[in-house]
């Protein structure tokens, strides 16, 4: 392998690895939001998620762990639904509350669990999984090809999100609920049942995303580990226009925004690494400017 | 406030106390020996209530009544922490360069620089909004990250101190500093966060402005079309507001109690103070009693991780909860236009 294609090769992986989490968050938030639900207790859900995950997997594996991860993500997902669905409250102000809860309630059952020493958890964790043949493809390859598991779920994922939102009865009903709830109701959809289905969908898929977080990268907890990714997941729903496709490209893109860091550690420029910190989130806004008039969100987004 | 007000903001804090012990005695804390420790540490002494639990309540009396203003307008500023940091950072250079001033000239000189530094950290979201309707919620929410590494960066670099040792900035000049209540640590920022409160009751029930800002809050569109009220000038406006006065109390933070600048110079005030926001119904002298309810809780909650082990984090729990029980009343009885955002429905991304 020559260096810049072994560089190029190492920049995606990481790209890759950085966006995994990420895109199931923003997956799970694209179902909900098409439902007409904004849900910005995701990223509570995640830290919820990574906080089980954790607990789950020096139980009995990391298996479990994700398991324990998606069970968190989406007893969390039941309160927002049953705020917002149930009694109507507003959607935003439930979000950040439920982010507040399992702020509170990670930090709680962290300390009780592991002590205060805390960071030098040992946890089984998911190793790259190669997949014969495909990860000899030069840069693409390893980037793809040579991940753990929930890598492939996340990409898996997207044909498959697309196919029953676009393509199924199911999604056409839950599309409908997002433009217009009362249309829907009166077209006989259950619009509520819909509504909380996708909340729950989008809680699930954000534990996952935390549980991967956990047992797929850090492979430790540590208190307010998501740092943001939650919302960052709804800004690249956003850059992704409401679609599994876009969803993708701008989790890869945020990813790869990300990934510069190591890219300029390797090639020895000396930046301040806070910079780093900053560019993805300053590049999401800057993308969210760049998209003006060109996207539409579902009409009935974060109406009642 | 009403009286249905008082009783709503009584239970939800019960129940929010409820859960967090039930939380805490779930977990295998001890559930009484944690309140106890919560309490006195908010109350349990003249020094405890004066050196924390008003020391606490400043900011958040300050970023509520921030968070209130742009709530009035509808408009959901999600990003007070990081205008609180811009506004902690430009406090802390001004303040460092005070020192041949006299106190009445450099303490407003650095609530002045607070006040803009916020500001400026807010128009961008504005302009974002009102050049391409990039929501607000959002791009608050995501420069809350940014400032923080800027932060980081500013007190490893350009502001570090001068042994360029630890991560933090010189002490700002002498002063820059408020003076404080003799024998605590409760520091003339009170006044200025309940002069504050007066001025925004004053600017909402008795003029024009606070109308116009009503009235956009509870539907722009009919602002608009019956008020002739420019909605989105009222709109930008109440974020920039919002948001400058989220940055004085940066500026306020720094000039009365840490003298310096360092990261996690907040424990989540810009959160905590959309609880303190909603919990008063955003009423500014109800901002003034749920802030001084909020700080306690903040005081206690230190002294509950200290005495009796519990992370201090657990007490979001109750802020949780809090914001859950006044959103599911306000959607009970009829919805206060403040509590939604008109341009949430119309947005473009």
């Amino acid at each position: 392998m020559s260096g810049l294609e072994e560089l190029g090769a190492g920049f995606l992986a990481a790209a890759v690895r950085v966006a995994t989490p990420l895109l199931l968050a923003a997956t799970g938030e694209t179902v909900t939001e098409r439902a007409g639900v904004i849900n910005l207790g995701i990223e509570g859900m995640m830290l919820a998620g990574a906080l089980a995950a954790a607990l789950g997997a020096s139980a009995a594996g990391p298996w479990t762990g994700m398991l324990a991860g998606l069970a968190a993500g989406t007893a969390l997902a039941l309160l927002f639904a049953a705020v917002v669905v149930g009694a109507r409250g507003d959607q935003i102000i439930t979000g950040t509350a439920v982010t507040l809860a399992a702020v509170g309630l990670t930090g709680m059952i962290y300390r009780q669990a592991y002590g205060t020493a805390g960071a030098g958890l040992d946890l089984p964790t998911l190793a790259a999984l190669p997949i014969p043949g495909l990860r000899r493809i030069p840069v693409i390859g390893p980037a793809f090809f040579d991940q753990p598991a929930p890598t492939y779920l996340a990409i898996l994922a997207l044909p498959v999100v697309w196919w029953a939102l676009f393509r199924t009865r199911a999604g056409l009903r839950l599309r409908a609920t997002g433009e217009s709830e009362s249309m829907a109701r009166a077209a006989g959809v259950r619009t509520d049942v819909v509504r909380a289905g996708a909340t729950l969908i989008g809680g699930a898929f954000a534990g996952l995303a935390g549980a991967t977080l956990v047992l797929a990268q850090v492979g430790t907890f540590a208190e307010k580990m998501t740092a943001g990714r939650g919302f960052v997941a709804i800004a690249i729903v956003v850059l992704g226009r409401w679609h599994p496709a876009g969803v993708g490209l701008a989790a890869l893109l945020f990813g790869a925004a990300t990934a510069l860091q190591f890219l300029f550690q390797t090639l020895g420029w000396e930046l301040p690494y806070q910079l780093f910190l900053m560019l993805p989130y300053a590049l999401t806004l800057l993308a969210l400017a760049g998209l003006v008039g060109r996207v539409r969100p579902p009409a009935g987004l974060a109406k009642d | 406030m009403p009286r249905r007000a008082w009783g709503i903001a009584a239970a939800a804090l019960g129940l929010g106390l409820a859960v967090l012990a039930a939380g805490l005695t779930l977990a295998g804390y001890d559930a009484g020996a944690a309140l106890t420790a919560l309490w006195s540490g908010a109350f349990g002494s003249w020094y405890a209530f004066t050196s924390t639990t008003l020391v606490r309540a400043v900011p958040l009396i300050l970023i509520g009544l921030g968070i209130a203003l742009g709530f009035r307008a509808g408009v959901f500023n999600i990003g007070a922490e990081g205008q609180f940091y811009a506004g902690a950072i430009a406090a802390t250079w001004v303040g460092l360069h005070v020192a041949a001033l006299p106190a009445a000239v450099a303490i407003p000189a650095v609530w002045c620089a607070a006040l803009l530094a916020g500001a400026l950290w807010v128009a961008v979201p504005v302009g974002l909004r009102m050049r391409y309707g990039v929501l607000e919620v959002i791009s608050t929410l995501l420069l809350n990250f940014v400032a923080e590494a800027l932060v980081s960066y500013v007190v490893q670099g350009p502001l570090q101190e001068r042994q360029g040792i630890y991560p933090q900035s010189d002490p700002i000049a002498l002063s820059a500093r408020l003076p404080v209540v003799p024998g605590t640590r409760l520091h003339a920022g009170l006044f200025l966060a309940l002069g504050c409160a007066g001025v925004l009751w004053y600017l909402f029930a008795r003029t024009r402005w606070g109308f116009m800002l009503r009235a956009v809050g509870a539907g722009a569109r009919a602002a608009e079309v019956s008020g002739r009220i420019d909605s989105r000038r009222v709109t930008a406006q109440a974020l920039l507001a919002s948001g400058a006065i989220a940055g004085l109390a940066g500026g306020v933070e720094v000039s009365g109690v840490s003298y310096a600048l360092y990261q996690n110079l907040s424990p989540g005030y810009g959160f905590t103070a959309i609880a303190v926001a909603l919990l008063a119904r955003l009423h500014p002298v109800g901002v003034v009693g749920a802030g001084l309810l909020f700080g306690a809780l903040e005081a206690g909650a230190g002294a509950m991780q200290r005495d009796a082990g519990v992370p201090a984090v657990a007490v979001s729990v109750v802020e949780a909860v809090v914001l859950i029980v006044v959103v599911v009343a306000a959607a009970g009885v009829r919805r206060p236009g403040a509590l939604h955002a008109p341009g949430f429905r119309r947005r473009a991304a």
